[in-house]
This record gives C-alpha cells, structure tokens and sequence, in this order.
C-alpha cells in the first residue's frame, strides 16, 4: 500500500527535521534513494519548483514528492504526513505555554527566547538581503565588487521600500504581487 | 482560549498567507502581521517572535508552527487543524496544477524575472516587519544585547540554531532571577 508508506515516510520527515523547510532536504533525498520512487535530478526540480511557487517551501516540496509518487492523493497525503507530527507537538507546547504563561520561569524564558528570536530573524534577513538585493556570492565567485550590484533588484528594492511607508495600510499583498510584476518587466527590457 | 474566532476566519486567514508566501518562514512575516496582528487581532507582535522561536527548534515547518499555535489559541483542536489545512491548501492546488500542466515551470524565463523581482521586493516589506518587532520585544537594554549576541554567534559560528535557542531561555531566566533579586521589576 504505497499512500500508507508515502505517510509514514513523511511524518518520520516532519518530526525528525527541526527549523524549517529547508531542513527536509536532506530526508527527501533519502526517501528517493530508499524507494526509488524518483531520481535525485526529478528532486532537484522539484525543489526548483517548490522555491518559486506561492506557499511555504516546506510544504510545496512535500505535496510535489507525494504527487510524484502518488498523484493528487499522494500530494494529500504526503504533506498531511508531514505536518501531522507538528501539529501535535505545538499542540502540546502551547497548552503548557497558556497553562503556566503567567509563571515567572515560563515568562522570562519567553522573553529570552523573543530577543534570541531578533537575532535569528536579522541573521536570516541578511543571508536572504545578500542574495536576492545584493548578489555576495558572485562577489565571493568573481572578485569583482561591482559583479554584486544590480541596479535592478536595488531598484526594485528601494522603490518597494519608500512606496510601502506611504502607503502603511496597505495589504502586503500589493507589495508582494507588484514586486512580481516589476520584476517581470525590468528584467525584459 | 481567548476570544474566538470562526474556523471559516482561521481557514481563510491562513489560506491567503499560504497563498502569498515565497520561499521560507521569513518572507511570511509581513503577511503574518497584517493578517494576525492588524486584520484580525489574534495576536500581538510578541507572540509571533515565540511563535517563529519556537518553529526554529521543533520539528516541522515553521508556517505550520504558526498555524497550530494561533488556531488551538483562537479555536482548540478545532481551530488548529482548520489553519493548518488553511495554509497547505494553496499548496496543494498550485502543485498539483503545476505538475500536471507545466512540469518545466521552474525554467520559463518570465518566472525567474518574477523571482528576482519578488526576493527585492519582499526584502523590503520585511524590514519593516523587524523594526516593529524589535520595538516590541526588546523593552530593556540587557534583552537588547541578549539579540546582538544572538546574531552574532548565529552569523559567525557554526553552533545550531536550536542551542542559540536554549541559551536564549536560560538567558531570559537568569536575567529574571537578576532582575528580581535585585527588586526591577
């Protein structure tokens, strides 16, 4: 029974990768060697594919590897799978967290863990600001400073920027959408 | 259970971050905000910093963390599991639909314009999203620095994300004990 096997298989994945979508590759390329359900070219498109759809990464790269292997119900049930581990144990967490969120360890850990979470989050920006405003890595490749600056992507980035704060109310979504757009025109001409 | 929502809301909410997020738990933050904190009022800005914390050292995807939290906080079991489906429906349709019909989508040109356009774009509506945060959370100067060394150690050294995250706790704990043996409060 192969969708009984596709849920297993995801739900080891959902609780065994910690942080993240990007912290499921590594089992994804596991269950492709094991099963032989796809090669490690159709994963790496399917990663591809995964980065630049609507929706949380991790999530796409489950419903695709479940389609691959099972059509629309392998989709269904791979990323049930996965996130099936997650729900329980937040479940659980977040029933301490409200049962003792007035208790003074539980409160100072919180807020420790929010500052600590700051840092993450501005670590995270940078690595994300450094490879899709700013190209690093081709600075690291070529040597040649200018090679990381597009004038494009900066453009872009300053004009989303500055017309966002005009406009505080507006739904991210207008951003997000006109950003696509820009980048579609921009880069044609 | 604070005040409740209908498992409509929380499905539909969760729906629409599904829908417009690219890549990682990052670029959800300003869609988090507006649909939770300013749309809805589920939850204030500090919440979200817990919730992203905790999604970085629990197994999972960080999305869903989000979801499960908010939805058994606004719905119990119920609600849960009505945000979690919430935010992996897009997924489904948008995958199923692109690999039935246009398996090489990843290549077409157009898209990866549109990629390079959304990563400029979405770096910019995040920065915001950071400043109130950091406002929100970061009330003492001691918790301030507890951030700065965060980054830092998270930048520069190889040490996992998950025992930054236990210093972070141990870090909030001994400030508290600091604080009170010392009568700040």
């Amino acid at each position: 029974m192969i969708y009984l096997r596709l849920f297993f298989e995801f739900f080891k994945t959902g609780l065994f990768a910690i942080g993240g979508g990007l912290a499921t590759i590594p089992f994804l390329t596991e269950i492709g060697q094991k099963t032989g359900w796809y090669t490690m070219a159709e994963l790496t498109n399917m990663i591809a594919v995964s980065e630049s759809t609507p929706g949380p990464m991790g999530i796409n790269m489950a419903t695709y590897v479940g389609y691959t292997v099972g059509g629309p119900l392998g989709a269904l049930v791979a990323t049930i799978g996965e996130v099936t581990p997650c729900v329980i144990i937040i479940l659980l967490i977040s029933s301490m967290i409200y049962r003792y969120k007035d208790s003074f360890y539980v409160s100072n850990a919180l807020s420790g863990i929010r500052a600590c979470s700051l840092g993450l989050i501005a670590y995270a920006f940078l690595s994300v600001f450094t490879s899709s405003v700013i190209y690093l890595d081709r600075y690291r490749e070529t040597g040649d400073i200018a090679s990381a600056f597009d004038i494009r992507t900066i453009g872009i980035f300053l004009f989303i920027l500055v017309i966002s704060r005009f406009y505080k109310k507006s739904h991210p979504v207008i951003w997000i959408a006109l950003s696509a757009v820009l980048g579609m025109v921009i880069f044609s001409i | 259970m604070d005040n409740k929502a209908s498992i409509k809301d929380l499905y539909s909410s969760f729906f629409r971050i599904g829908l417009f997020t690219f890549g990682g738990g990052l670029a959800m933050l300003p869609m988090l905000e507006k649909e939770l904190v300013d749309k809805h009022g589920w939850c204030e800005e500090e919440e979200i910093m817990n919730y992203y914390a905790v999604g970085q050292c629990t197994p999972g995807i960080i999305a869903v963390n989000v979801a499960t939290f908010v939805g058994f906080k606004h719905g119990g079991v119920t609600g849960a599991i009505a945000s979690t489906l919430g935010i992996i429906s897009p997924s489904l349709i948008i995958i199923t639909l692109i690999a039935t019909f246009l398996r090489n989508y990843a290549t077409y040109p157009l898209v990866q314009k549109a990629l390079k356009g959304l990563g400029a774009g979405v770096c910019a509506i995040i920065i915001p999203s950071i400043i109130k945060m950091a406002k929100s959370s970061i009330t003492v100067w001691y918790l301030g620095l507890l951030s700065v060394m965060a980054f830092v150690i998270a930048e520069f050294t190889d040490i996992p994300i998950f025992t930054i995250v236990i210093f972070g706790i141990l870090a909030g704990i001994l400030i508290g004990l600091w604080r009170s043996k010392h009568d700040l409060s």
